[in-house]
């Protein structure tokens, strides 16, 4: 009986179907909404708060994307996808922009069929060991117990790295990051391995996280940005300079507190008058409005902003900037000019 | 002749000795447990042992159980009010237990699911209770399909009207050209114009009414659907119309019509020589591919459709298990009567298949249910899918077993339910033939 709610179902889809082929940009405006795909849960970068709301840092620049095309922090569509769907989820066009910690490797920009816009996050694969077992490099770690991730890049970086060091693992694999930290405090392996931001969260929800080391050895390049479809290079641009807004908005010292004030007149920095619109003609020639950048910073702040309120070394995450500082302050955050 | 013994032999009781109580030692606790717990000295030693055991578990289990954290706020909030000792932490459930069981639905319209299951109930009460319920209630549970999706999904309700319609236009065409032409051409004719009505007219029409008198619930995403709300409505779904499907499949199988035959055959072989979580990955991933770009083909609904298939190819095979364990005579029996093929399915066949099959059905139900939990791999946000949502926040990362326990739990009941149906159903159905 119920088959007919599907047919009828069919039947609004088959003339949705109708409107379609059009610019990512044009899209998302007729839309009204953005949508961004998102983890399904990772600590910091997104999950679901108590209201429903989605939170943290991959999602924090969803909005900042809406907010730059749309005007409206809120009008964003979390699609939540996992590891096996969110390429496709992108390829299809079920999201406009896919935001999850996706690290950008040569196959996926070349072969896949994505343009990654730019680097929100630079990660890197790092150890965790019991402080008791008396290690202080991972080269000290022959014939030690990994857990370790099956399936992924962090299981091939292992291998490579204990091979060019020569020296012997033995691997426990695990599917989950939750079954992981279970075995890890089981005993069960002695070194947990994963990227470095996913140990320092994993680390924080111990009991007695100062048992527990992070090794200063990080064994590989894990750049995450977000993306969107190749051969779309408006919306691209669309994109990769709303993140250079932030980057930039964080360099010049434009915050979510001050950037009303600096935007209602021009200020006597031109970069920052440029980017905010009240000098040039930047907005315009993306297709967005002169203001795109104020949307964009208000709605959660600059890059540092949305940094240290959600993995920043105040919360309980804890991350240091590290690489991830302006390159004025020795990290590789680096937006292109303005002009 | 009643003295006839007093002479030969001393004494004759003439009243019946006083029943006695049976020795304490064999009845009440005391009895049962010397006859089941302490039969033999290996019974004795088993009983002891598996005694201390649970003892034991109980002892580490009941204090990590009752534990004071109802009101924890996070779990190292938790672990201050615990102080050192071991305790589960219960603050998770207390804050998001509304999330695990509706998902992202809007709180304000929560009334809506919990209609929906309440009238779910009603409308099977005349199905599951045929003792009980007034057969009337038959014409509600008719309707619930028409109306689940309405009080769920929201937006007009001309849709579900018409959708509905389609089966009163397609009955109307049945009769009328019935009259003119054999069945089988009649019903092919009345499936046809139910369908175009379906395809092109039903949605046109149902805007058009709705332009005049809107008369609609306010509309919710469906990715706004999660937790247990999700996988009730997948599982319901696809378990209300595996039955139905499954029946005309192993009908089907059964046929002397080639043709009918090989299309049953492929189509069960097929779907259970792939697993469902292959077939979740056709409707997340590659119908994205395949459909036109921008077509927006509602998630939940693929979802839904290829459960549905999925339990369908099993439940056929189930039946046919029954129609297999039916006696040549009852078949014969039903021609000998000059029944026709679909009287003597209705009337002879089905009731006593469907009454062999019973227990294989109601584990496909239970099965199908709790394989609904495989949809947090296509990133839908079913109980588990939530629950690794909730690790993610930086409250609550590191709890595991209070979310599983609560998720467990609440599926225990719902499956034990259908079980215990099943054993009572079995009862009342029994007729002693062996």
């Amino acid at each position: 009986m119920k088959k007919s709610v599907f047919l009828g179902a069919l039947t609004v889809a088959g003339l949705a179907a109708g409107v379609a082929g059009a610019a990512t940009l044009d899209d998302v405006k007729a839309r009204g909404t953005l949508n961004c795909g998102v983890s399904t849960g990772l600590t910091g970068f997104s999950y679901p708060d108590a209201n429903g709301e989605w939170q943290g840092f991959d999602v924090g620049f969803c909005r900042a994307v809406a907010a730059a095309v749309l005007g409206d922090a809120s009008a964003v569509e979390f699609v939540p996808t996992t590891g096996k769907t969110r390429f496709t989820a992108l390829a299809s066009g079920e999201i406009d922009v896919l935001a999850r910690n996706t690290t950008w490797t040569f196959s996926r920009d070349v072969d896949l069929k994505f343009t990654f816009v730019g680097v929100n996050y630079y990660d890197g694969q790092g150890f965790m060991i019991p402080k008791e077992l008396g290690v202080s490099s991972a080269k000290e770690l022959d014939g030690a117990t990994v857990c370790i991730q099956t399936g992924t890049t962090t299981e091939l970086n292992l291998a490579d790295y204990f091979r060019v060091n020569n020296i012997s693992y033995e691997p426990v694999p695990i599917e989950t990051n939750a079954e992981a930290q279970q075995q890890f405090l089981a005993g069960a392996c002695d070194v947990y391995t994963t990227d470095a931001s996913g140990l320092a969260a994993t680390r924080a929800t111990f009991e007695n996280p100062g048992d527990y080391a992070v090794l200063p050895e990080i064994i590989s390049k894990e750049p995450l940005g977000p993306l969107v479809r190749h051969g779309d290079d408006e919306w691209g641009d669309v994109v990769r300079w709303t993140l250079n807004a932030l980057i930039a908005a964080e360099e010049y010292g434009v915050t979510s507190a001050n950037v009303a004030d600096l935007a209602s007149a021009p200020t006597d920095n031109p970069e920052v008058n440029r980017l905010l619109g009240t000098e040039g003609e930047l907005g315009a020639m993306l297709g967005l409005e002169a203001d795109f950048a104020v949307d964009a910073i208000s709605a959660g702040g600059n890059y540092g902003e949305l940094f240290e309120k959600n993995i920043g070394e105040n919360t309980p995450i804890g991350l240091a900037r590290g690489l991830n500082a302006q390159y004025t302050d020795g990290g590789l955050l680096y937006s292109p000019p303005f002009r | 002749m009643s003295n006839t013994h007093a002479d030969t032999v001393l004494y004759v009781r003439d009243t019946m000795l006083e029943q006695q109580a049976p020795p304490s030692s064999t009845v009440g606790p005391v009895g049962w447990a010397k006859d089941n717990l302490f039969s033999g000295w290996l019974n004795t030693a088993l009983t002891v042992l598996s005694s201390l055991f649970i003892a034991y578990l109980l002892y580490r289990l009941i204090p990590w159980f009752v534990s004071p954290t109802w009101d924890g706020s996070s779990l190292s909030n938790c672990r201050e009010i615990l102080d050192g000792h071991e305790g589960a932490c219960w603050g998770v459930i207390r804050d998001r237990w509304q999330q695990l069981l509706f998902g992202f639905y809007p709180p304000e319209l929560y009334w809506r699911p919990i209609l929906t299951l309440v009238l779910l109930l009603v409308a099977l009460a005349p199905v599951l209770y045929t003792d009980y319920v007034t057969p009337k209630l038959l014409y509600f549970s008719a309707a619930f399909p028409f109306l689940m999706p309405w009080l769920l999904w929201g937006g007009t309700v001309w849709m579900p009207l018409m959708a509905a319609a389609g089966f009163a236009i397609g009955f109307a065409v049945f009769t009328l050209v019935s009259r003119l032409l054999n069945a089988g051409i009649s019903i092919s004719v009345a499936a046809a114009v139910a369908v175009l009505w379906w395809v092109l007219l039903a949605a046109p029409v149902a805007n058009g009414i709705a332009s005049v008198l809107p008369l609609a619930l306010e509309p919710v995403a469906s990715r706004d659907f999660g937790g247990f709300m999700l996988s009730i409505t997948i599982g319901v779904t696809a378990i209300g119309c595996s039955l139905p499907i499954g029946i005309v499949l192993a009908l089907g199988r059964r046929s002397d019509l080639p043709l009918v035959k090989i299309l049953c055959v492929g189509f069960i072989e097929f779907i259970r020589g792939v697993p469902l979580i292959t077939l979740l990955f056709v409707a997340s991933v590659l119908l994205n591919i395949f459909l036109p770009p921008g077509t927006n083909f509602d998630i939940i609904l693929r979802v839904m459709i290829m459960v549905t298939l999925f339990a369908s190819a099993y439940m056929a095979e189930v039946i046919r298990g029954g129609l297999a364990a039916l006696p040549k005579g009852q078949y014969e029996a039903a021609d000998a009567l000059g029944l026709d093929y679909w009287k003597a399915q209705r009337l002879i066949i089905m009731p006593q298949a469907l009454k062999i099959s019973i227990p294989g059905i109601v584990s496909t139900f239970i099965g199908v249910f709790k394989d609904t939990t495989l949809v947090s791999i296509i990133g839908l946000i079913d109980p588990l899918g939530l629950a690794n949502g909730i690790r993610a926040d930086t409250a609550w990362n590191g709890i595991y077993w209070e979310l599983f326990i609560f998720i467990g739990a609440v599926f225990f009941i719902f499956c034990f339910s259908m079980s215990r149906y099943s054993m009572y159903l079995e009862r009342k159905l029994q007729t002693g033939h062996r």
